[in-house]
């Protein structure tokens, strides 16, 4: 009895073989896809105790990668990641053309603003798409757009807009700001004096940090003076590389908060952000990494999964079509932030909600309750299809 | 063969005093507290909670075993899947489980269960008697949802990265086939006569339901609730009634309970319970449902025929997974 019903079970099991789709029986493509970092001298910081990791990014490619197999290898798709991570753009602008000749369709580009739109004009003729995972210029998103240019990092005024909404839903409007000397800090409280304007914020005092002591030994006796200005319910600080910023913290004239650049910071990512699944890609990042995984990693691995779940999704593995496949309304992207993630077909920019974390926790995450849109909440953050003169679905794929 | 038949009529004989001894008491549903590392009890005649069982780390996924008394409880951060004896309330034994366990399902044999391990992207087979792993698949990326068919011929897993459902056929212990669906499926269930299969998807904010036989899918449920926002719909628990006719759907982070005609598909009404619901399950009677919500960290009670919450009963941090235990 229990033969005749293994040897039917068996028999069942041979029936069921033929119909199956298993990786084995298809022919592997081979997916590969390009990352370029360039590697910029570091300044001199004061708060340098902490320093940045210089792999930045590529960890998050190669995260990606691995992801993106782990699912591929049920379709036939093998994944690879091509890498040169350089001091020299001219390097890496030749590589780029090297790797579209030799067939690349994506690039995941980790490159200052200037360097990415050299780069975007020297591929336009090749059908590449770049994936801008380095660069948070708004000016990338609103004038400046290259067709062949998606941005997964958001930009400078999705995170202005981020902390804005959250300081207004507290009741924080009246705003002291301090800027770094750097040009990107400048841009950084464009962004927040932007986002005051949007949503109602007042920026009562606004101070340029110009102080070259060393803070370390002297933030006590300083930053209150620097302080003392009319009265704010908050300190934001525009300081991206962390020169000072730190030591704003504890030592304001009137005991305030501190947001911004540091304190409470708007991220696209950070290891505190464990909810929505995170902590399954927070813990394959750092068994791989050897350490946290940030915004600029999470733009490179969103890049890199973006075109693996749209390549199963029924995606034809070339550059322009995979562009128009992405901009289109109907793609849809789990990126472990607790709504689907799609694109902006105006510019590029991926739309994703951003974290507002505090060194070791997670605060908040916009966009807050109550800021409506009438087609996408996650447009309240970043500039929206009116205020961008982009149309880059329009301009066609090239 | 033999010699394991035997061993599972003595076992299941020394098993009869538990058993009576638990027919004293009234049904009883499980909680897991995936924040608090424990179960609550809760007494389903007085709707309140009677004990709570200290168990391992990050407890989620819940079952009974086949004879009731045991509870099995993945605890995900200590590697291993404990059982609980329900008659002493402790923990008796940690099975090898594979790493990061999170959802299972008892193979009908009672024998096997089938573990998705959440890190490895792996199912990992474990025969409960033994306490011995006898098979490990790999699927996709984060293995979540696991279901053995009503025949036991099938098990399906879902891979919330991959967005796939992972067909493996029990006898082999292989992958029979792939089905595509929408972003971070969540659960899967098979319908009471194993003709179809119902599979969530969090982040797409549908139900798929995929024809056994061919493994395609059929249909595709969508979700609409007045003033929530329908990236907040995310349907995650799924629970299919006896008789065929209903399906209800937990929708995470819009805090309600999608009733669903199963025979049309169409979504009949929503049902506001706590905040963020994930699981579900059924009283033995099936007169009553019981949700998990994971923020507010409580159960609500569902009148199942008055559609109606009747009842919330806190429990602690975090609670995800629910098993129940007739008298």
């Amino acid at each position: 009895m229990s033969l005749c019903k293994r040897l039917f079970t068996l028999l069942a099991v041979s029936l069921l073989l033929p119909m199956t789709v298993s990786a084995a029986d298809t022919e592997i493509r081979n997916i590969e896809i390009g990352y370029l970092q360039l590697q910029l001298p570091k300044p001199p910081l004061l708060s340098n105790i902490l320093p940045d990791p210089d792999d930045s990014g590529l960890q998050g490619a190669r995260v990606g990668i691995s992801d993106n197999n782990a699912g591929g290898r049920f379709l036939g798709l093998h994944y690879d990641v091509k890498e040169l991570v350089s001091t020299d753009k001219e390097a890496l602008f030749t590589q780029g053309r090297q790797w579209a000749d030799q067939g690349i369709q994506y690039l995941v580009v980790n490159l200052p603003a200037a360097e990415l739109t050299t780069l975007a004009q020297q591929l336009s003729d090749t059908g590449v798409l770049l994936f801008n995972a380095g660069s948070p210029d708004d000016s990338l998103r609103i004038s400046n757009c290259s067709a062949n240019v998606l941005h997964t990092l958001p930009s400078r005024a999705m995170l202005g807009d981020a902390l804005a909404q959250w300081l207004i839903s507290k009741k924080l409007k009246r705003w002291l700001l301090i800027t770094g000397t750097r040009p990107e800090d400048k841009l950084y409280a464009d962004a927040i004096r932007r986002a005051a304007k949007r949503f109602g914020g007042k920026i009562v005092a606004e101070k340029d940090w110009t102080f070259d002591s060393d803070l370390r030994r002297s933030a006590q006796a300083e930053v209150p003076l620097f302080t003392q200005t009319t009265e704010y319910d908050v300190v934001i600080v525009a300081d991206e590389k962390g020169d000072f910023g730190e030591y704003v913290l504890y030592n304001t004239w009137y005991p305030r908060p501190v947001v911004g650049t540091q304190g409470l910071t708007p991220v696209a990512w950070h290891r505190a952000v464990e909810q929505w699944g995170a902590a399954q890609l927070q813990s394959r990042f750092e068994k791989q990494a050897n350490r946290w995984m940030n915004s600029v990693d999470y733009a490179a691995w969103a890049a890199v999964r973006t075109v693996g779940e749209a390549l199963s999704q029924g995606a034809d593995n070339s550059g322009p079509k995979m562009r128009n496949f992405l901009l289109n309304k109907d793609f849809q992207f789990a990126g472990f932030k607790g709504r689907k993630l799609t694109f902006r077909d105006w510019n590029g920019q991926m739309r994703q909600p951003i974290e507002l974390v505090q060194p070791r926790a997670l605060i908040s995450q916009s966009p807050q309750e109550g800021y409506l849109h009438p087609t996408n909440e996650l447009d309240t953050l970043g500039y929206d299809k009116p205020e961008s003169q982009c149309r880059i679905s329009e301009s066609g794929a090239k | 063969m033999k010699h394991l038949t035997m061993r599972r009529l003595a076992l299941s004989l020394l098993m009869l005093p538990a058993m009576s001894a638990g027919t004293a008491m009234a049904d009883v549903a499980y909680v897991s507290n995936e924040k608090d590392n424990s179960i609550s009890v809760i007494d389903l005649k007085t709707l309140e909670v009677v004990e709570t069982i200290e168990v391992g780390q990050r407890p989620r996924g819940i079952t009974l075993s086949k004879d009731q008394t045991q509870l099995y409880v993945c605890a995900s951060d200590d590697d291993t899947v404990q059982v609980v004896d329900l008659a002493t309330k402790k923990v008796i034994e940690n099975l090898p489980s594979g790493e990061d366990p999170e959802q299972f399902a008892l193979h009908p044999d009672g024998k096997h269960l089938y573990i998705a391990n959440e890190e490895d992207a792996i199912v990992t087979v474990v025969d409960v008697d033994s306490r011995s792993v006898t098979a490990q698949i790999e699927v996709g990326v984060e293995p979540e949802g696991m279901t053995v068919s009503p025949d036991g011929k099938l098990a399906v897993n879902t891979s919330e990265t991959t967005s796939m459902l992972h067909w493996i056929d029990t006898e082999q212990k292989h992958l029979v086939h792939n089905t595509k669906v929408d972003q971070r499926p969540r659960h899967v269930v098979f319908s009471h006569d194993g003709k179809e299969l119902w599979a969530s998807s969090e982040i797409g904010g549908t139900v798929a339901i995929i024809d056994v036989a061919t493994k395609e899918i059929t249909h595709k449920i969508n979700f609409e609730i007045r003033g929530i926002h329908p990236d907040k719909v995310q349907p995650v628990g799924v629970e299919l009634s006896q008789d065929g006719k209903l399906a209800f759907v937990a929708l995470g982070p819009a805090n309600h309970i999608a009733v669903v005609d199963a025979k049309t598909y169409k979504v009949i009404d929503y049902l506001l319970v706590g905040r963020r619901v994930w699981h579900m399950a059924f009283s033995p009677d099936e007169k009553l449902l019981l949700t998990t919500n994971g923020i507010s960290g409580d159960v609500s009670v569902i009148d199942v025929e008055k559609r109606k919450v009747v009842k919330s009963i806190k429990v602690g941090r975090y609670p995800w997974g629910l098993a129940v235990k007739a008298d």
